[in-house]
């Protein structure tokens, strides 16, 4: 590999590393300032996704040089397999559990449609003398 | 570039700082895992730094423990949490109800404790 290309490569996975770690430093900013767990969540799943696969382009960038770099790719894909299928679900679990302990602030929400669903989900489970809703 | 390499590394330690006060003062114990899962991405970041950085590709199943790791555990204290909950509630509720349909001018006392589980007394131990 020529002098110039593999330069070039070096910058352009500096450069990816560099925007995942400042996306790591803005989910740490966003945690410190903003108001309530459903913001803060909404900051903390930037590194998580975005910020890790600019990480794992900028690393398989650097380890081109390296001769088993085939298993490397392999191994990075999956990291980034895993994280995209994990991290909706995490995060969906930790906002139906915080919304139902009611770890919610309503002042800070816009629009509530999740409250009026369980409402009238609630009326017709009364209707039928049922407790359906509880759950 | 490696002026570069210096601002990756005190950029991960302010986030890891950050993310450690979080723990320290998140108001409920979702808001500490939260913060666990920016330490696990920022640990992710940094791993996967050191491995470029010396293009070492030995490191890397590393990081694919951390991301399983930081799966379970958010899920888990999540779960864990909403059966403490329930149990509360439902304490609470059977055993307040009995009294407050004898003594019935206070019966207003049991609502809002049904309602709304104090966060954090049993939480910080």
């Amino acid at each position: 590999m020529n002098e110039t290309l593999g330069a070039v490569l070096d910058w352009v996975a500096i450069l990816c590393i560099l925007a995942g770690a400042m996306l790591s430093l803005v989910a740490g900013v966003g945690l410190i300032r903003l108001p309530d767990l459903l913001s803060r969540m909404h900051a903390a799943a930037k590194p998580q996704v975005l910020g890790l696969v600019l990480v794992l382009v900028g690393i398989d960038i650097r380890l081109i040089p390296v001769e088993t770099n085939v298993f490397n790719v392999g191994t990075l894909v999956l990291v980034a397999l895993f994280q995209m299928a994990t991290i909706p679900v995490a995060g969906h679990i930790t906002a139906r559990v915080g919304y139902r302990t009611g770890r919610i602030e309503e002042g800070l929400m816009a629009r509530d449609e999740l409250a009026e669903r369980l409402e009238a989900d609630e009326a017709a489970a009364g209707d039928r003398g049922g407790d359906g809703a509880a759950r | 570039m490696n002026a570069l390499w210096t601002a990756i590394g005190v950029m991960l330690g302010v986030a890891a700082l950050l993310g450690m006060i979080r723990m320290l003062m998140g108001p409920s114990v979702l808001d500490r895992a939260l913060s666990v899962d920016v330490l696990i991405a920022s640990a992710l970041t940094g791993t996967g730094a050191y491995a470029a950085f010396h293009r070492d590709p030995t490191v890397l199943p590393t990081l694919l423990v951390l991301s399983l790791l930081g799966f379970v555990g958010s899920v888990s204290i999540a779960k864990f949490v909403a059966r403490r909950t329930l149990q509360e509630r439902s304490s609470t509720t059977t055993s307040v109800h009995p009294v407050s349909t004898a003594t019935d001018p206070h019966p207003a006392p049991a609502a809002p404790t049904d309602t709304a589980p104090e966060p954090e007394k049993g939480e910080n131990p």
